[in-house]
């Protein structure tokens, strides 16, 4: 007797249905976006897939690298002699400045060593080369080609010649990610640099201008102000230009004032970057007196991120 | 009305047409040119402008070669666009094999169609795309993005015709001259 067999020929067998596996990839997304933005379990996952990219990444810059170099090839001896005039000159008018530098510096050694302080930062500062931005329109953040080689670590400083870029976020064995001051989730402790007023300038994502919140209408701030890192974070040092002040609204029928700002590194631009070795830890918090426990529980509000990662 | 250049004498292989069978080192080399494609470091309007290399070549492998590339595959290499990108994980993994999931369903639709009319279902399916991971985002609590945001899926679609031509290149019989 024959019959037909029930089994499908191995060439029908696919093994589960597309829609099952929609359903199984599909869940193990959501965990995993679900894990990655509660918990950061997965930072091992992400150095192994960073390594696995990495020759990739070096081949996306190559043709730019090509370009760039063709270009400074042509360059004709015009430009370069003109640059160098001018660079001579810039050269010049910094040579007061810098020679009194070095006299303040050791002068402010001798100072701090007398009133106790720790130096402000380390001097270790390693200079970098953006890889690439993020393709990511939500987020403002880009990558340098150094990484746990230079011995980067997260939360340092980075800066380009005007001013603070950014910040490092995640260090990979051989690139960082900058999460940029423009980033909807960075916020950085400033200070007016003309009047000493104290505030935060928060990013407010791409194409918007960052902005100081929570400033009274009267605070003393003005259009044209230059804004410089107060340090009070511990990730800043202190007196890094950040921004200037671009716009101010002060309408008295609202509680604060609306400040927007530019910022003075070239944030998008910039191709070479410093990162800054990190600020001396700052004290601890003091303890707050058990009396006064209930109030803590009532001011516990969900902290922004970003600031300090 | 824009006109399009006319391809109908190059236009995808026919059912009828027998391809040769695809290596499966090309379709590695593929996606791994397209990563390359997508982590171009790039500014302003190029930036704006740049599809998702990935995710055309991605769907143009779903497309033809489903026992090869399908959900899981798409996946996994939606993890590593995650990682460089540095955006949360998981999120151009759940785009990706959602397009995948896509492909499979309208594969044997798409292919009856010329060139230009599968370029606008790709514009479907690529925007689509892209709103799965809009979705993630506003969830996540990002406000949302520029108009422009929905531009890199239309030029994903205007590109489709030459993808195609592209990646079929190395599987078209090949007519001796005598044949012709």
């Amino acid at each position: 007797m024959r019959y037909i067999p029930v089994e499908p020929p191995p060439f029908f067998r696919r093994g589960p249905s597309p829609f099952a596996r929609l359903a199984f990839f599909g869940l193990v997304s959501v965990a995993l976006l679900f894990v990655d933005t509660r918990y950061h379990y997965l930072e091992g996952l992400r150095h192994v897939a960073a390594t696995v990219l990495y020759p990739l990444q070096r081949a996306a810059q190559m043709p730019g690298e090509a370009l760039a170099w063709v270009g400074g090839y042509f360059t004709s001896l015009r430009d370069l002699t003109a640059e160098n005039a001018v660079l001579k000159q810039v050269s010049v008018e910094h040579a007061a400045a810098s020679q009194a530098f070095g006299a303040t510096q050791q002068e402010n050694v001798r100072l701090r060593a007398l009133l106790g302080i720790r130096a402000n930062y380390a001097s270790a500062a390693k200079a970098v080369e953006v890889l690439y931005t993020s393709r990511d329109p939500f987020a403002q953040k880009l990558f340098v080609d150094k990484g746990m080689d230079a011995d980067i670590q997260p939360g340092e400083a980075v800066i380009d010649a005007n001013g603070v870029v950014g910040q490092v976020t995640r260090v990979y064995p051989y690139m960082a990610e900058v999460t940029l001051v423009t980033d909807k989730d960075h916020a950085v402790p400033v200070q007016v640099q003309r009047s000493g007023v104290r505030s935060v300038l928060y990013g407010a994502g791409a194409g918007h201008a960052p902005e100081l919140r929570f400033m009274a209408p009267s605070a003393d701030i003005q259009v044209g102000d230059v804004l410089v890192t107060s340090g009070l974070d511990g990730t800043y040092p202190p007196g890094l230009a950040v921004a200037r002040v671009a716009t101010l609204e002060r309408d008295t029928g609202q509680i604060f004032a609306r400040i927007a700002c530019t910022p003075l590194a070239g944030v998008d631009r910039s191709e070479h970057l410093l990162v800054l070795g990190r600020a001396a830890a700052a004290m601890p918090r003091p303890e707050e007196p058990a009396a006064l426990d209930p109030a803590k529980k009532l001011g516990k509000g969900k902290r922004r991120g970003g600031g300090n990662p | 009305m824009m006109v399009l250049p006319n391809i109908g004498h190059l236009s995808t292989a026919s059912p009828e047409e027998i391809l040769r069978p695809v290596r499966p080192w090309f379709i590695v080399a593929t996606l791994a040119g397209a990563l390359v494609l997508n982590l171009l470091p790039l500014s302003g309007v190029a930036l704006a402008l740049r599809p998702d290399f990935i995710a055309l070549v991605l769907l143009y492998w779903c497309i033809q070669e489903p026992r090869y590339v399908g959900v899981g595959i798409a996946w996994g290499v939606g993890l590593l666009m995650d990682v460089g990108d540095a955006t949360l994980f998981g999120q151009h993994a759940l785009a990706y094999a959602f397009l995948a999931y896509a492909a499979e369903y309208f594969r044997r639709r798409v292919l009856r169609f010329s060139l230009w009319q599968q370029a606008a279902q790709v514009a479907v399916l690529l925007g689509l795309c892209a709103a799965l991971v809009l979705l993630v985002r506003v969830v996540g609590g990002a406000p949302l993005p520029h108009w422009m945001y929905a531009v890199p899926p239309l030029v994903g679609a205007l590109l489709w015709p030459a993808v195609t031509l592209l990646l079929q290149w190395p599987q078209r019989p090949q007519h001796s001259s005598a044949e012709l």
